[in-house]
């Protein structure tokens, strides 16, 4: 499908046009938005892990001044589970009311218990606290080791095990066991000359968007409700509110917001329903906007993990056998990214045997949400972690063992399919060739490599394109823009209709404005959507060859598109000026009407995504910090469609992964209460703590794509994992395997290997 | 014939049958062909499964042909962040 062409606009490097409004202030974010009357909501959360609801007594708080609504789980209606389809970790249905607003039990501390309106945000508070639960504390697991433990003190009791031969005679804290296997395994440890074992350990952490969640929402009297909200996905925001609320989605009409941030944690709801409850109360608007620590305490934040690894090995570097046992913490509902973090653990190597066991694991601390390319960043930190530890084993080089080892094209993916088209091994070439792998390094100092990997996805699109009268045009779509999008968008429209890119404008409509378009998540949006704009231009030139013909009066199969004009095909006798865009929307209203041009398709062929990190440490001995001196990002982004937001995304993604690997955690107390929840405490990686990312984009083109596009949004994540923590292992000779490496984690490594 | 390589997790459905061979026009076909062989099969596959046509994954593929010769493989859906 990929086509070999010469581009007017793709890789070119635009203003993006949402950048002005961005810099200075003017865009509208969730918090930026207000209604005539509109209510201020707080909501009331959990002072415990896990406790039972015994009562709540309202009766203080509704008689706080300026108090309009109060709801409790008691006001939401029962919802039926079933499985929501969307991004990891979106889970059930029926768990996702229960963690929107708590019924008879809370989950996690910050689990919501009730929700306040009032005219101010002071009278919201003062009500909160007036409001009196007793409650029946009850024992919480807090990591996946006791939540696995005989006679572990349950979340749930009617959750039994799936993923076994027969459902299990007891209930348990894990919700799903998964297995994946190839070849014999004990024979092929049996032919390994080296064999490396270890457990590596990954902290909760967050997706640290900048912007925290917020909604307004409108409860309508004729029962059509609007919510204004920021969010990855209009559509999604719209089922998951509809369901929650027993409402038809006709009802409901979502108008996505600017958004500060998602990176997956915001492919879910937290607010939105109860703020329309608080409204259907009150009669008014309602506002809901989470605090910097509700962000933290009660939203979505990435699965810990525990994951033992084994490979074995030939003293020639192939591999003989990979073994993995991958602990998955879902949080407080099930529905961890355990399934792909199981489905990619081998898959940049083709290994002749190989057994991966997953399992998702629920504990008393928030559900988790999706984060860039869920599970695969704890999966591929313990893999690439234990090639690096084969490298040194062998004494060989560790891009050389990995390119001994990479999947090529044809090679059996370990999750199933043949891969076609990939870019693994120019990867690893051009990471070998690069300045940054030559250069000589002092003592102290580490170097570590490591690879990344996503499967990328293509799910449902949909776009409009108008033509206005002077042959400019507007694009119409559903995707909230994070990462540059309507940029991308415009690009491929200009591309597909010759105008210049400043000649398109591209709308992220609501969604009673655009077609049904999935979840801005998944790497998905300048593949599929793209997709969709390419498609819905090629139907508008499909339509001006029509018009050509009509005008012209010949058949349309004797009329072509050319350099963006309608020409007579050559050898067509016919006096025809060629006309542009331009042109034939000056003519339209002669010609049938506007010219307006749609497509609606569920994309496939997302093509998958490999990169290989380079990174360049300092580690103090002394206090145990570590200053990244140089980080490297090599990505095959198929085509990249406007580079710098490519750039951006590798970028972006490998501070997120530094930031993984050095600093974030949760920091629980024994009775499940997070001790950091703030920006102070968890601390993630800003400009001053690290050098310019290097990027180098590849371009292997994916054959399932018009230009060859590949995803690029998550991949960017997976690989820094690994590579701090390999370079952290060189500098100081231990070989780290719990996250995050921070000052006093490394400097008890240093003190215990001393002795 | 299409080569359909049967999704592990779904062992207990199989009976530890992990490769066949079917002659199938298209996916509808060959969900009916598997549903037959294994009773309960096509629930479970269209909850969770997406299905991979000589490496090109489809989540909703009911109308998709299958080519003579084609390696079909399950795989768990990816959504993504």
């Amino acid at each position: 499908m990929s086509e070999a062409v010469d581009f007017r606009y793709i890789g070119t490097r635009p203003v993006r046009p949402d950048g002005l409004d961005k810099v200075t202030g003017r865009a509208n974010f969730g918090a930026d938005f207000t209604l005539p009357g509109m209510l201020h909501g707080r909501f009331l959360r959990s002072p415990h892990a896990h406790a039972r609801i015994l009562n709540i007594d309202l009766e203080a708080a509704l008689a706080v001044p300026g108090v309009k609504a109060i709801v409790t789980g008691k006001d939401f209606p029962e919802v039926e589970p079933g499985d929501i389809q969307g991004g990891e970790g979106a889970g059930d249905y029926h768990d996702l009311a229960v963690n929107v607003m708590a019924r008879d039990k809370v989950l996690y501390h910050g689990h919501a218990v009730a929700a306040v309106a009032a005219t101010s945000v002071r009278a919201a508070e003062q009500a909160i606290r007036a409001i009196k639960v007793e409650y029946e504390v009850l024992p919480a697991v807090l990591d996946i080791d006791s939540a696995m433990a005989a006679n572990a003190p349950l979340l749930h009791e009617q959750l039994y095990t799936e993923g076994l031969p027969e459902k299990p005679a007891r209930p348990s804290n894990v919700a799903q066991v998964m297995e994946s296997t190839r070849g014999d395994i004990e024979a092929g440890f049996a032919e390994a000359d080296v064999i490396i074992e270890r457990t590596y350990i990954t902290p909760t952490v967050h997706q640290g968007y900048i912007e925290p969640h917020a909604c307004v929402a409108r409860w309508g009297q004729d029962e059509q409700s609007l919510i204004w909200c920021a969010t990855q996905g209009s559509f999604d925001v719209r089922s998951m509110t509809a369901r929650v609320l027993g409402l038809n989605v006709s009802r409901l009409k979502v108008i996505p917001s600017e958004i500060g941030g998602g990176f997956g944690g915001k492919t879910t709801i937290y607010l939105e329903p109860v703020a329309i409850m608080l409204s259907r109360r009150s009669g008014r608007p309602v506002k809901l906007v989470m605090t910097r620590e509700e962000v933290f305490r009660a939203s979505g934040p990435a699965s810990a993990s525990k994951i033992k690894l084994k490979i074995g090995a030939r003293k020639d570097g192939s591999l003989t056998a990979m073994y993995a046992w991958l602990g998955y913490e879902a949080g407080a509902f099930k529905g961890s990214p355990m399934v792909p973090g199981v489905m990619c653990v081998f898959a940049p190597y083709d290994v002749p045997a190989f057994k991966a066991e997953g399992y998702d694991v629920l504990v008393n601390k928030p559900k988790v949400a999706a984060y860039r390319a869920p599970g695969a960043p704890q999966a591929l930190f313990a893999t690439e972690s234990a090639m690096d530890e084969l490298a040194r084993e062998l004494g060989m080089d560790p891009i050389e063992l990995r390119l001994k080892n990479a999947v090529r094209d044809g090679s059996q993916a370990a999750y199933g399919p043949k891969f076609n088209s990939i870019g693994l091994e120019a990867c690893l070439e051009a990471a070998r060739a690069h300045p940054n792998y030559q250069r000589p390094l002092e003592p102290g100092q580490g170097r570590g490599v490591a690879v990344g990997f996503w499967f990328n996805v293509g799910m449902q699109s949909s776009a409009e394109i108008h033509v206005n009268e002077d042959g400019t045009a507007t694009v119409i779509e559903g995707n909230p823009d994070i990462g540059g999008s309507r940029a991308s968008m415009a690009l491929m429209a200009a591309e597909e209709l010759c105008i210049p890119y400043e000649n398109v404008r591209v709308v992220v409509a609501d969604t009673e404005s655009a077609g049904f378009t999935n979840v801005t998540g998944g790497s998905r949006v300048t593949f599929a959507t793209g997709m969709a704009v390419i498609e819905a231009a090629r139907d508008i030139i499909s339509q001006l060859k029509q018009r050509a013909a009509a005008l012209w009066n010949v058949d349309e199969d004797m009329v072509d598109w050319v350099d963006g004009k309608v020409v007579p095909k050559p050898g067509i006798n016919v006096e025809a000026e060629p006309m542009s865009l331009a042109d034939m929307a000056a003519e339209s209203a002669k010609t049938g009407g506007p010219l307006l041009g749609r497509a609606s398709l569920n994309a496939r062929g997302a093509g998958p995504a490999f990169s290989v990190n380079l990174c360049d440490v300092a580690v103090d001995p002394e206090t145990g910090k570590v200053d990244v001196l140089s980080f490297t990002a090599i990505q095959d982004a198929g085509k990249a469609i406007h580079p710098s937001y490519v750039e951006g995304q590798m970028q972006g993604g490998a501070v997120q992964g530094i930031g993984w690997a050095l600093n974030e955690e949760y920091v629980y107390n024994g009775d499940g209460v997070m001790e950091n929840a703030g920006f102070l405490d968890y601390r993630i990686p800003v400009a001053s703590d690290l050098p310019m990312i290097d990027t180098q984009i590849l371009e292997v083109p994916n054959p399932g794509h018009p230009y060859g596009v590949r995803g690029v949004g998550e991949t960017p994540i997976v690989a820094p994992l690994a590579a701090v923590a390999n370079a952290v292992s060189a500098a100081t000779g231990l070989r780290m395997t719990e996250l995050p490496l921070s000052p006093p984690r490394i400097v008890a490594a240093l003190e215990a290997a001393k002795g | 014939m299409a080569q359909v390589h049967l999704p592990q997790q779904l062992e207990r459905l199989t009976g530890g049958d992990r490769v066949l061979e079917l002659a199938v026009p298209d996916y509808r076909s060959l969900i009916a062909a598997l549903e037959e062989r294994y009773p309960g099969i096509r629930g479970a596959i269209e909850k969770d499964f997406a299905v991979v046509i000589d490496g090109d994954i489809i989540n909703d593929p009911l109308l998709e042909p299958i080519p003579p010769e084609a390696e079909i493989h399950f795989l768990h859906r990816i959504g993504g962040g």
